[in-house]
């Protein structure tokens, strides 16, 4: 097999190359000789990664000090990206804006998995279910109007939402249907990008998920003259509901 | 591995122009860059294209630039820690492949752009399948994937918007981030009234829709997806994902077999590095804060889970890439995230656009690596597509010293072939600058030169040709700066 002889020519080949020490980046030549150690040390081995998370902080676009700050920047991030943000007081509000998205957009057919949030909402809706967790046909799933989800975390600081194939029901269910739901409850909220891998450390250990991503605004592209056209081949509309 | 593309075969028919020779093959590549060169510079409309869709972009990345609380240290960090990764590259790639292979993923290392296309050819031979979905990937285009793909009877679908626009019209992405930015929607209108047999549109919206009509059934039915990947995690084994369109994911999620090709530089030690990388990547690439989706991979479908590939391969590519690890001097080149941004801000690559480059990575970062990864003497001459303004080292979110590298690539490639006509000139200009009074017999000479000058200005014979064809050479003065000086002094 090609395989073993390649890995062990590239691996060698890595390991020759790497004996010439390099001057950091940014010298160039006749500047100065190549030092025999780099200079450049990576901050966050030596500092650890709780040092680094706090470093990342102060450079990444600031956050604000209390949830009602992050979800207002959630808020304002979501208009910029064309999110709908609805933050709802209790449990009541929230059937009551599920339901009004429900004759909003003429649902008949939802795609959803199971779940506390995800049953509340199939239970308030009260609409033909198509459940994915036992697998599913993707035609079938294709012709639901909304998918609706759980998720592990809402990002202020870039208005994203965190989640993987086993909080939102697998790979397919958050991306297939033409409008992606997504149901969060309030403590979910997290400040910035590095709470989020943070959480995703604590919550999984070793143990990830396959997919685990960030959903930032529905579906985008602008390929066409640098044009924002929204549902390229996701989601045409995403909807947060935070209660 | 002198890959010169000319000597590439590429099988006829549809996907044998996707590829970075799809200009007259035979041609030298330093000629072709000329020739197309002198016809983009001339093309108004195409400045036009150009100049509004980078307007959008410096408009859009200087927004979400300035949200950053200090993107300076930002940059200096991601330089710091793509560095890390760079300089122990051996090891995170181990870690990486240690990772990943434990949860059920197919790691094969690729030494060649033939290796890498006989493996996955092969993967797909073996499972019998015949539909392939693909989503981005550069890499792929540096392997000439799809004309490999092809050639084998596999149907072949790019889905991300851009890439599906450039696969229909049989070329090349443009940019290697908008791939089909040199396009207007007229014409994207014409090729897929043409080629899908859709009525006419100027809307974007409804280009969109076709495309994404065209692509949805194609998700569902293909047997396999084919990614690249935006960074390998060593840390926790897994690859990033970035794309906005959500093509990548449904290509990763759907079929039931998974390969992603990417770069062996493509490593990051640490998961957590990605709370810096994602934002800087879209916000230097695109001018969002994060791009749309961000989809990291740590295996097939595991036990357990809903849905998912059941085979995931992940293809290590060097292609080159140890030869530039192996210069000190250009080492931090292996660090580009490929954002595209020193493209979106290169005057060069503004008026010749990206096709007139002929290599799958366009603008400065491409001058740069292309003589590495491919040939020195073949594609030496991207080397001098500079004016040396420094706008590619300065915008870089990695601070790749990408100006000064394209200097060392001209120093490098004169050092191992010297040009002599060069060579003899420089030495004789030496030689008469150290005489004075030739010099100075030369300069009162010089405006009785002169009039003879029409003679042959603008033609083969002209002694400054290059200079008098497009441009008018000042009048020499007949009072030198010295004797001006003299006469001021008295």
């Amino acid at each position: 097999m090609p395989t073993t002889s390649s890995r062990e020519t590239i691996l060698s080949a890595i390991r020759r190359a790497l004996a010439v020490p390099a001057p950091k980046p940014g010298h160039h030549a006749g500047e100065s000789e190549p030092q025999q150690e780099p200079q450049f040390q990576n901050t966050f081995s030596i500092l650890g990664q709780e040092a680094a998370t706090s470093q990342k902080r102060t450079w990444l676009p600031p956050v604000g000090e209390s949830w009602d700050a992050w979800a207002d920047l959630f808020a304002a991030n979501s208009l910029d990206l064309k999110t709908q943000w609805i933050l709802c007081a209790d449990e009541a509000e929230l059937k009551t804006q599920l339901q009004r998205l429900r004759a909003e957009n003429g649902w008949t057919k939802i795609g959803l998995h199971r779940g506390e949030l995800t049953d509340l909402a199939a239970e308030t809706l009260g609409l033909e279910n198509f459940y994915v967790d036992d697998g599913y046909d993707a035609h079938q799933l294709e012709k639901c109007d909304a998918g609706i989800t759980q998720c592990d975390a809402l990002v202020a600081q870039t208005g994203s939402v965190l989640s993987t194939n086993q909080s939102a029901g697998g790979r397919v269910l958050s991306i297939l249907p033409p409008h992606h739901v997504v149901i969060a409850r309030r403590e979910q909220l997290l400040p910035d990008l590095p709470a989020a891998f943070e959480l995703m450390q604590e919550k999984y250990g070793d143990n990830y998920p396959s997919l685990m991503g960030f959903i930032t605004g529905p579906s985008r592209t602008g390929d066409i003259e640098r044009i924002l056209v929204l549902g390229a081949h996701g989601p045409k509309k995403l909807t947060v509901l935070c209660v | 591995m002198a890959i010169a593309p000319e000597k590439i075969e590429v099988p006829a028919g549809s996907g044998a122009a996707h590829d970075d020779n799809f200009h007259n093959p035979p041609e030298k590549p330093s000629a072709q860059f000329h020739h197309d060169a002198d016809e983009k510079t001339a093309d108004l409309r195409h400045r036009d294209l150009i100049q509004s869709a980078l307007g959008k972009y410096y408009v859009a990345r200087a927004g979400k630039q300035s949200k950053f609380q200090n993107w300076g240290a930002a940059r200096q960090a991601a330089a710091e820690v793509k560095w890390e990764a760079v300089g122990h590259l051996d090891k995170y790639l181990r870690e990486f492949e240690d990772k990943i292979s434990a949860r059920g993923t197919k790691v094969f290392w690729a030494s060649t752009e033939e290796e890498a296309r006989d493996y996955i050819v092969g993967v797909i031979k073996d499972a019998g399948a015949r539909r392939i979905i693909k989503s981005k990937t550069m890499t792929g285009e540096e392997i000439h994937l799809n004309a490999a793909l092809e050639k084998e009877g596999f149907e072949v679908a790019e889905s991300d918007l851009g890439e599906y626009i450039v696969q229909l019209r049989e070329e090349a992405p443009y940019h290697f981030v908008f791939p089909a930015m040199h396009l207007s929607r007229g014409e994207i209108s014409d090729l897929f009234k043409e080629k899908l047999g859709t009525a006419a549109t100027d809307s974007p919206e409804e280009l969109t829709m076709i495309a994404r009509e065209v692509m949805r059934e194609k998700y569902i039915a293909a047997d396999v997806g084919i990614s690249g990947g935006n960074f390998a995690i060593a840390e926790t084994g897994m690859i990033s994902i970035t794309e906005n369109e959500g093509n990548a994911r449904l290509s990763v999620s759907l079929p039931k077999i998974h390969i992603a090709i990417m770069g062996i530089e493509k490593v990051l030690p640490k998961m957590s590095d990605l709370a810096l990388f994602l934002p800087m990547l879209a916000t230097a690439g695109a001018g969002q804060a994060l791009t749309g989706y961000n989809t990291l991979l740590g295996g097939p479908k595991q036990p357990g889970e809903i849905d998912g590939p059941e085979e995931f391969h992940v293809v290590l590519l060097d292609n080159g890439r140890t030869k530039l690890l192996a210069d000190p001097e250009q080492r931090d080149a292996l660090s580009c995230i490929r954002c595209g941004a020193c493209l979106n801000v290169c005057p060069i690559f503004k008026n010749v656009g990206g096709h007139t480059y002929g290599t799958t990575y366009q603008g400065p970062i491409g001058s740069v690596i292309t003589p590495h990864f491919k040939e020195m003497q073949t594609w030496k001459h991207l080397s001098s597509a500079s004016s040396l303004c420094g706008a590619c080292t300065e915008t870089c979110p990695v601070k790749i010293d990408l100006a000064h590298h394209l200097l060392q690539n001209r120093r490098n490639a004169a050092q191992q072939k010297p040009v002599w006509s060069e060579k003899w000139a420089m030495k004789g200009f030496a030689w008469f600058m150290n005489q004075p009074r030739l010099y100075r017999l030369a300069l009162k000479l010089a405006p009785l030169a002169q009039a003879f000058h029409p003679l042959v200005k603008g033609r083969r014979l002209d002694p400054l040709y290059v200079w008098t064809a497009g441009r008018e050479f000042p009048k020499v003065k007949r009072e030198t700066f010295k004797d001006f000086w003299a006469k001021r002094e008295k």
